[in-house]
């Protein structure tokens, strides 16, 4: 069936004069067509309105998704932000054994107190618990990691007390 | 000018056709992502290198990835293991992982022949099963290389949960849809490194872009002995494990 013969059968229920006579006897076949096409019809409306536009623009999913997951705010600022004012720590920190320590594994998230120093302060932490987070001796870490059983090493004192955690490199009788 | 229908169509017909295959290739090639963004989704595709013999146990990754995602109490969207393995008896290895090695791991009474470290999350697959499982289109891999979910699409019927075969996915439970690793999506579109690779005191977990010919990544799996976990899912995972021991699951 060609688009010549719809056109004919719309025209002839619209009861187009041209059309008049042309379908007789026919018109219950008619009518079941121009049924099915306007379902078709309906079937892409109700697809246009419903799925989310640009659906399908890089697969199969809503594109927008991506900005609106892109948007949400860091927590963590990255250590790129704590240097633009500590750069002092960070030239510190960056000759001893801590380089690669990122301010804000010890200290905390500090976007906050990136965009704004007053509103929040980043943790001070308890070398005491800090400290033996990662360096409390174990079997399961690797053995070249540098590893102490707190208790025997220092007792009841905090690990600060003779280490300073910005240039660990630095032995506990250099501490001045 | 006169034109018959058969011109008229058939010139509209080639217009849409040409037109749209132009808007394709455009957007291919640029992949925005917002108007006022700069990151280009095709200059990049996102993945992670993990050195096994790096990583200590501390849970600074999985604290960071909680606090940086607002995950829920009780779920993981990373988490570290503590395998231990007696001789040869790879198959049964113990496993534990106390609130997902958040506070680090107690010390073990009887030490086995050999124990070590193994942090998880998302391996941002691209054949994911997950994806694949998704009813809606509400899961997805970004032209980037991300899995990501669309919260807003999901409907939170679980097929993805029961499809990763990493156990990477949880049902929000108070959203009530599937949440998992984006790869912190919303941090490396701006610049800055996943919450858990930023915090990562030994530089054990590495975030990798394998489009970037500058990345260490390649060095990386060209210099080093490389596995994924369950390579043969054929998922095409690419969390890259560095020194992944036999035992593990």
């Amino acid at each position: 069936m060609n688009y010549a013969v719809w056109g004919r059968m719309v025209l002839y229920l619209l009861g187009h004069q041209t059309m008049r006579g042309k379908f007789d006897g026919a018109e219950h076949l008619v009518r079941l067509v121009v049924v099915a096409f306007v379902a078709v019809l309906l079937f892409f409306a109700l697809r246009k309105v419903m799925v989310p536009s640009e659906f399908g623009k890089y697969g199969h999913f809503r594109p927008a998704a991506l900005a609106e997951i892109a948007s949400k705010a860091p927590v963590y600022a990255g250590r790129g932000a704590c240097a633009d004012c500590h750069d002092d720590v960070v030239k510190l920190k960056s000759e001893g054994k801590h380089a690669n320590v990122a301010c804000e594994t010890c200290h905390g998230a500090a976007s906050v107190h990136a965009a704004d120093p007053d509103k929040q302060k980043p943790l001070l932490p308890d070398t005491k618990l800090l400290c033996p987070s990662c360096h409390e001796a174990s079997t399961a870490k690797p053995s070249k990691f540098p590893q102490v059983v707190s208790s025997d090493h220092a007792g009841d004192a905090a690990c600060g007390t003779c280490h300073k955690p910005h240039e660990p490199n630095k032995s506990p009788e250099d501490k001045s | 000018m006169s034109m018959s229908r058969r011109d008229l169509l058939a010139a509209a017909g080639k217009f849409i056709i040409l037109s749209g295959a132009a808007q394709e290739a455009m957007e291919s090639a640029t992949g925005d992502l917002a108007p006022d963004s700069k990151y280009r989704m095709a200059e990049h595709y996102w993945a992670m290198t993990i050195d096994i013999n790096k990583c200590i146990g501390c849970g600074n990754c999985v604290k960071a990835c909680a606090q940086e995602n607002e995950v829920p109490k009780g779920f993981f969207r990373t988490w570290v293991e503590r395998y231990e393995v007696s001789g040869d008896d790879l198959e049964h290895p113990r496993v534990d992982s106390p609130n997902g090695g958040m506070n680090g791991f107690p010390s073990i009474d009887k030490p086995a022949d050999k124990a070590f470290f193994v942090s998880k999350l998302c391996n941002h697959c691209a054949h994911s099963p997950c994806v694949q499982s998704c009813p809606v289109g509400a899961t997805f891999e970004s032209p980037d290389g991300v899995v990501l979910v669309d919260q807003k699409y999901c409907v939170g019927c679980g097929y993805c949960i029961q499809a990763c075969p990493y156990g990477c996915r949880y049902m929000h439970p108070t959203k009530h849809v599937a949440d998992k690793c984006s790869l912190c999506y919303h941090r490396i579109t701006k610049g800055l490194t996943t919450a858990c690779c930023e915090v990562c005191p030994t530089g054990s977990r590495r975030l990798a872009d394998l489009k970037d010919p500058k990345d260490p990544v390649h060095d990386f799996l060209r210099v080093n002995k490389i596995q994924v976990l369950k390579p043969e899912m054929a998922t095409g995972a690419k969390v890259f494990y560095k020194d992944l021991d036999g035992s593990v699951r």
